[in-house]
């Protein structure tokens, strides 16, 4: 049965941890309505997922994280990638295609990858991403490291086999893992009162024998809360912790245009929009005297700047050379 | 005398060595460590190794594939079973999306030391989920290489390079071989990838053969033989990569090709190999290039259609006296 994490709410702010989860959660949209700027423009090619409005879960979890762990992502992974502290640079050069990117342009969007910073690579494939955690964490077993691995996936994701397969694989090895489930409510277009029969994915961790445990996948500091639990419970041999976190994406599933056809209400998209993340830790931080509207605006500003050298370095990034193209196929 | 081991032993004892020569060398599957594999291919690795380096697995391919692809992303070299080969469709999204594109979709960030092993092949009555040859399938993704033992020299030299590379390799073995006995050497060798074996050498025809059906052109060669026709047998070993080079040198000095395989031949790695020798080779061959394989339908259950759905050594002497009758 799915944990009330209420009580957990309560751990105490520091001004460190405000402004952390805040920058993390800046660097992400901003990084995200650029990108999707520069795709809608034509500048840029390729397809979107943009993360906007579900910033605080990527913060969260990866504030609870060290560098050395481990996480896989999904074809909506900017935001991991971003929050586990991968670079603009190279980012902005990747979905330009250029050599200068996280995959010498061979990847794009839906494949960033950050190898030094843990990050195990973004997934085309809903789900596919689980199994591969699954493994890292192994590798954290075998070596006898105390490194823990976390698979983030959707709602969409948690009807697929390689969820079922990976949790209970990962629970039966007690093995260092947080399966991060973020609920934001669709699988593609399609409700989830139309993909499952449950309210509550959390619920699913019962037929894993692991704890499962719903967080407000809007407001970053109980997702760190619930996050700090689990992955010190991972950390030390107690096995893996299906977290769902409930949030909501701002934009399509695809792109920033807009919907083509009306599938989510327009009061339901104000109302989560009326609880955004970034707004409520800003919120938070000021009415605890944690920090001042001054240090937020200094976040978005260096945010800002960073963005742009990022982009002008991606554009005047060199391309592939075509000569290249079998490069990487496999080593003889 | 040279020692004679089976093909499941020589195997095992390849596993037994790389293991031992290797600490990151893992092995994970259904019923490989407490029972050995259904095949006996693991037989005494979880004595030997204990159980955090063999480990039996839930039924569960697609988490089996999967943490290989995240072990070997981390730098581990797993070797994953899946037991029949037809059960490589529930994994088949960790195989070809993700171990066999990490390396090129991520730039070369990453690289996949990951060994699948598995059993194919029919003449076994096991029917038609349990007698596949797919190797085709596997062959047309970029990133993986395939490996078909077709001797237990091989069967122990291609899981020690296998494991080795540093590359997503599938070990296939072949069902209805496990108990066939050849010269093995004690000590560890490996055969290398994408080299092929030329078993007979031979002037009037060559034949191109794939896994088991390697013993049964080398039957029918014999037999051929013994009535002045001299029979070139090539096992390409690897049907990726695949070592067109000396299949086409065969076929410029005999002039004449027959591919036996016992997947189905439409749209098999025989299609592959012929529309290379033609581009290679066309003005060398006197003949158009024969293929020898399986018919367009699911593998049979009743021995007696099993019998004439998989080519054998009688099939493939009259397919190259047909082909050394064209003029």
């Amino acid at each position: 049965m799915a944990t009330p994490t209420e009580d957990l709410r309560d751990i105490a702010p520091t001004r460190e941890v405000v402004l952390d989860l805040h920058r993390r959660m800046v660097r992400i949209r901003r990084f995200e309505e650029s990108a999707g700027k520069l795709v809608e423009s034509g500048d840029m090619p390729g397809f979107l997922h943009l993360y906007v409005g579900q910033e605080a879960v990527a913060a969260g979890v990866m504030s609870a994280l060290r560098d050395d762990d481990q996480i896989t992502s999904t074809h909506r992974g900017h935001g991991h990638a971003i929050a586990k502290g991968a670079e603009f640079r190279p980012m902005f050069a990747e979905l330009y295609g250029k050599t200068t990117g996280y995959c010498k342009g061979r990847g794009g969007s839906m494949h960033i990858v950050d190898m030094s910073r843990g990050m195990l690579g973004a997934n085309a494939i809903v789900g596919g991403g689980i199994p591969i955690a699954v493994g890292a964490a192994f590798a954290s077993y075998y070596r006898g490291e105390d490194t823990v691995a976390v698979p983030f996936f959707g709602d969409g994701a948690t009807n697929i086999g390689a969820f079922h397969e990976s949790a209970n694989m990962a629970a039966v090895w007690d093995l260092p893992m947080v399966l991060v489930c973020e609920n934001n409510g669709y699988a593609e277009f399609t409700p989830q009162s139309k993909h499952m029969k449950l309210e509550n994915i959390a619920d699913r961790a019962a037929s894993y024998g692991m704890p499962g445990v719903i967080v407000d996948g809007m407001d970053a500091l109980a997702v760190r809360a619930v996050a700090l639990e689990a992955v010190e419970r991972a950390r030390n041999g107690g096995g893996p912790t299906l977290i769902e976190a409930k949030t909501y994406r701002y934009f399509d599933h695809q792109g920033i245009k807009g919907m083509r056809i009306q599938y989510r209400d327009p009061a339901e998209v104000e109302a989560w929009q009326s609880r955004d993340a970034i707004r409520l830790i800003e919120t938070v931080g000021v009415v605890e005297g944690l920090a001042t509207a001054e240090d937020f605006a200094q976040i978005w500003a260096e945010t800002e700047a960073e963005i742009t050298d990022a982009i002008e370095f991606a554009r005047n990034s060199p391309d592939p050379d075509p000569a290249d193209m079998l490069a990487d196929v496999y080593t003889v | 005398m040279s020692r004679q081991l089976t093909y499941v032993k020589a195997f095992n004892e390849g596993m037994h060595q790389i293991m031992a020569e290797d600490p990151d060398v893992f092995l994970i599957g259904e019923d490989v460590a407490g029972y050995g594999g259904v095949f006996h291919m693991f037989d005494g690795l979880l004595t030997e190794f204990g159980p955090r380096r063999v480990k039996d697995t839930p039924i569960s391919e697609q988490a089996i594939i999967g943490l290989g692809v995240g072990a070997a992303a981390r730098g581990l070299r797993p070797v994953c079973d899946l037991m029949f080969m037809d059960f490589i469709g529930v994994a088949m999204d960790q195989i070809f999306n993700q171990a066999a594109k990490m390396k090129y979709m991520f730039g070369g960030a990453v690289s996949m030391p990951l060994t699948i092993t598995t059993a194919g092949g029919a003449g076994m009555s096991a029917a038609a989920q349990h007698s596949q040859s797919l190797e085709a399938w596997l062959a047309h993704v970029p990133g993986l290489k395939v490996a078909m033992p077709a001797s237990p020299y091989d069967a122990k030299g291609l899981i020690v390079s296998a494991v080795r590379d540093d590359n997503p390799v599938i070990v296939v073995l072949n069902k209805k071989m496990l108990g066939m006995k050849g010269e093995v050497p004690e000590e560890l060798y490996s055969v290398p990838l994408g080299v092929a074996n030329v078993v007979t050498e031979g002037s009037d025809v060559t034949i191109v053969a794939i896994g088991r059906m390697v013993i049964e052109a080398t039957k029918a060669a014999a037999s051929l033989a013994e009535q002045g026709i001299s029979v070139e047998v090539i096992d390409p070993r690897c049907v990726q990569p695949l070592d067109i080079g000396t299949i086409t040198d065969s076929v410029r000095k005999t002039n004449r090709v027959l591919i036996v395989h016992e997947a189905v031949e439409f749209g098999g790695i025989g299609a592959e190999i012929s529309s290379q020798i033609q581009e290679d080779a066309f003005d060398y061959l006197d003949a158009p290039v024969a293929r020898l394989a399986a018919p367009f339908a699911p593998v049979p259950y009743a021995p007696i259609l099993e019998n004439a759905y998989v080519p054998d050594a009688a099939r493939i002497e009259a397919s190259v006296r047909r082909l050394l009758e064209r003029r």
